[in-house]
């Protein structure tokens, strides 16, 4: 195989890393799934649970997407689109009242 | 060794062109969920008529279908592990097992819509049920693709076909599922757990 291959394979992580990665995986969802039935966290409902998922999502990316070790042209082509679409995302919840702006703005 | 085929396949940058197309296409596909995503979340709490989100969406089900597709992620890496050290058997074993999850995962989706109808929320039920039926059926038709790709790399695998020289197969193939699962995510979380 060609020398890039050979790189690939070598920065890919190991086993190991990915049974750790899954295991984190499972804990925030349970974490999240108890946040969502625990009445005290309701004022804080959104962002905890925004974080959390943020935080699985960072995780399949860098290590089962192997962003972190991959080449940084991969990554650029990912979130350019990515930040567009969260972009695109937010700017509708404006423009349709879901975000309520303060009044005089 | 350097095959042909595999030089052909090599860019200026000295990355596989597949793997950078790919990227391009899972960027696009960014685009088109974030649009499903923002769509269902402009017309949330919105419907005039019933069935709600409050009223008929089940958590401790749809977490349980959650764990089943974060573990089907766990078993793509590993499948693709494998096949990177040459282990056609555990290879085959993860890829098998990959697609398995899959397909229990499509099936709570399957018992969860048919659960839905039966209630009497349907695509053209209320605003709920239009964005709701979009998203997640448009995740699961994804789903489906990769369900039928991942069994496509396993009968190439019983071939002999899926050597160390064709991981990157089973890379792309796990590029699709891994984005499948993210996607997912955030759907578990804006459509089910955030009201």
């Amino acid at each position: 195989m060609n020398e890039q291959h050979t790189h690939d394979e070598h920065s890919h992580p190991g086993v190991g890393t990915y049974l750790i990665v899954a295991a984190v995986l499972t804990i925030i969802t349970l974490v999240e799934v108890g946040v969502f039935y625990v009445p005290a966290f309701e004022p804080l409902l959104a962002p905890i649970l925004l974080t959390l998922s943020a935080g699985k999502f960072v995780l399949v990316v860098g290590f089962y997407m192997h962003l972190k070790t991959d080449h940084r042209l991969f990554s650029v082509i990912f979130t350019v689109p990515l930040m567009i679409a969260v972009a695109v995302v937010v700017a509708l919840l404006f423009l349709f009242g879901v975000f309520a702006l303060p009044s005089g703005t | 060794m350097t095959t042909h085929a595999d030089a052909m396949h090599h860019t200026s940058t000295g990355l596989d062109s597949r793997k950078v197309g790919f990227w391009v296409f899972i960027g696009s596909e960014c685009l088109l969920f974030g649009s499903l995503i923002s769509t269902y979340l402009v017309y949330q709490g919105k419907s005039v008529v019933g069935p709600t989100t409050e009223e008929i969406l089940n958590i401790p089900l749809t977490s349980m279908s959650t764990f089943v597709l974060l573990m089907s992620s766990l078993a793509m890496v590993l499948a693709l592990a494998a096949v990177t050290r040459g282990d056609r058997l555990w290879g085959r074993v993860w890829i098998a097992a990959t697609a398995v999850l899959g397909m229990i995962f499509l099936g709570f989706q399957v018992y969860e819509f048919t659960h839905f109808v039966h209630q009497g929320l349907t695509l053209r039920t209320n605003l709920f049920g239009s964005t709701f039926f979009v998203l997640t059926g448009t995740h699961g038709a994804h789903v489906l693709v990769g369900v039928i790709w991942l069994w496509t790399l396993f009968v190439r695998s019983l071939q002999g076909k899926l050597g160390p020289d064709k991981a990157m197969n089973v890379e792309l193939c796990g590029l699709y599922w891994h984005f499948v699962d993210v996607v997912w995510i955030v759907i578990f979380t804006v459509v089910y757990l955030l009201r």
